[in-house]
């Protein structure tokens, strides 16, 4: 097993399998995102992208293989998930931002418990982060207020504030209105640009080809094809994803 | 046809009686039927609570028990319980409460609420959006911190309209504690009519009490009707939009 902390593989998947009952979700799926490098994974609905980035931070638990982070074993038993999952920032499609408390108390409230950071410094780093995502005057309003993109911003900066190692975004743009999109990608790529680690889910292409330092395409539950950006988008390999492709762009 | 009416009148509304009975109804039957009420409310909730997270736990043996309490509770008819519980424990030895009958009839009603709370409270909780929730844990939280930072905060919310709804229950419930025998101070509005029914040999005193306890239930209803509409405008109001 490899334990050392110094590596230039941030998170390694290794041959993972996961099944929702008769539902084959992941099969056999083994990746590597180097440290500090943006990892967009591409595919039709219903592939598994969701799946593999949940099972990321063992929202969901792969059945088979072994996931590492920093070198890690986060699957061998008796791993606290808790401590793990800090160190995993995730992004959903659909912000899920704590609907009961304001903009600076949904960053904040993690600080608080999981960090045990005092109220006033919980709250000052919180003001810091949504200062670095435009949204400095928010502070005090109710997160429901706000516009599906002030929503996801905010919901970047929560995950932000905890300082994790691995971003993950569940296509972080899919339920925003068109004008709203630009400002959520624009952070996403200062973010990358800035050297986090990132396994990024999209539909955007646009994005895929100027962030990514790699793409993967995933079908029914496997990795079909992964690439440099331009290659993947200019050459790709497989029929799989030329159809794919010409599907989407 | 003028008899028959008078019967009526003497059978349930006659004067002098039903004015003997009030003061002692108002300063004895009143305070003790609320105090049994907000007493058996205060276990049904705690006890609700802690059933309605195990309904919702991880561990199907947790769930399999607890689902299993709540349908015994529920399922039963109301005056069993209080027989079996109230009059039960004592005799059994089980005397946690010493002899205070009082205690035991508190506790019978709270443990049947109970079973209705943690039914309430799982509804409210099950509508608090799941992937808030997932979003706690990926921060780090543990489940019982999202349970009481996201869970508790959001369900409490939607749970107050429909357990106010349960208090007004819990108030008519209260009267089946004349089973277990009450010291003349510690007799519920119920209990005092009905004694007084039985040595006057008339049903008016029961009218009263009747009327009393109307006085109580109906206008509660009608607010929290009026709350819970609040409510639900309220939520729709503050709706995300994508
Ligand atoms: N909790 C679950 N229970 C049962 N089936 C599930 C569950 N989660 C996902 N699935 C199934 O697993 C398959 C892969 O789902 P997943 O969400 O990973 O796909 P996806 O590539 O993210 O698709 P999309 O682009 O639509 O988000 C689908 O067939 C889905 O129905
Ligand atoms: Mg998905």
């Amino acid at each position: 097993m490899m334990a050392t902390a110094t590596t230039d593989v941030s998170v390694r998947f290794e041959a993972i399998s996961k099944s929702f009952g008769p539902v084959h979700v992941l099969k056999d799926v083994s990746a590597s995102v180097p440290r500090g490098m943006t990892i967009c994974i591409i595919g039709p609905s219903g592939s598994g992208k969701s799946t593999l980035l949940r099972c990321t931070n063992l929202l969901e638990r792969p059945e088979h293989g072994k996931i590492f982070i920093d070198g890690d074993d986060i699957t061998a038993p008796g791993v606290n998930i808790d401590k793990l999952r800090v160190r995993v920032g995730m992004v959903f499609q659909h912000f899920h931002l704590f609907s009961h408390l304001s903009v600076i108390e949904n960053v904040a409230l993690a600080l608080q418990k999981v960090r045990k950071l005092p109220k006033a410094e919980a709250e000052a780093r919180a003001a810091v982060q949504i200062a670095a995502i435009g949204l400095k005057g928010f502070e005090h309003r109710r997160s429901s207020d706000l516009s599906g993109g002030q929503q996801q911003r905010v919901a970047i900066a929560r995950a932000l504030a905890m300082e994790p190692d691995v971003m993950l975004f569940d296509e972080a743009t899919s339920a925003l209105d068109p004008e709203l999109v630009k400002g959520v990608l624009a952070i996403m790529r200062d973010l990358a640009f800035a050297g986090m680690t990132m396994l990024v889910v999209t539909h955007e292409m646009r994005f895929a080809r100027e962030v990514a330092g790699q793409v993967i395409f995933m079908d029914h539950g496997q990795i079909v094809e992964t690439g440099a950006p331009a290659q993947m988008f200019d050459a790709p390999q497989t029929p799989r994803l030329k159809y794919f492709l010409e599907q989407v762009l | 046809m003028f008899e028959g009416l008078q019967k009526i009148g003497e059978t349930f509304f006659d004067p002098q009686i039903i004015a003997g009975v009030i003061p002692q109804l108002i300063t004895v039957g009143l305070p003790n039927t609320l105090l049994l009420s907000v007493i058996a409310t205060i276990i049904g909730i705690a006890l609700g609570l802690v059933i309605a997270t195990g309904l919702l736990a991880s561990q199907r043996l947790v769930r399999f028990l607890c689902r299993g309490y709540v349908d015994l509770l529920r399922g039963l008819p109301h005056i069993l319980t209080v027989y079996l519980i109230g009059q039960g424990l004592p005799l059994a030895g089980l005397s946690i409460f010493g002899k205070s009958t009082y205690a035991y009839a508190a506790f019978s009603i709270g443990l049947i609420e109970s079973a209705y709370m943690a039914e309430i409270f799982r509804a409210g909780f099950q509508g608090v959006e799941r992937g808030q929730v997932e979003a706690a844990r990926t921060l780090g939280m543990t489940r019982w911190q999202a349970m009481l930072t996201i869970i508790l905060p959001q369900g409490i919310r939607r749970v107050l309209p429909p357990l106010t709804g349960q208090f007004i229950l819990v108030i008519k419930g209260t009267a089946l504690v004349f089973l277990l025998g009450l010291t003349a101070s510690q007799r519920d509005i119920f209990s005092i009519a009905q004694d007084n029914s039985i040595n006057n040999a008339n049903l008016s005193s029961l009218t009263a009490a009747g009327l009393l306890y109307l006085a109580l239930t109906v206008p509660m209803t009608y607010a929290v009707a009026a709350w819970g509409a609040r409510m639900q405008r309220g939520s729709q109001r503050g709706k995300v939009t994508a």
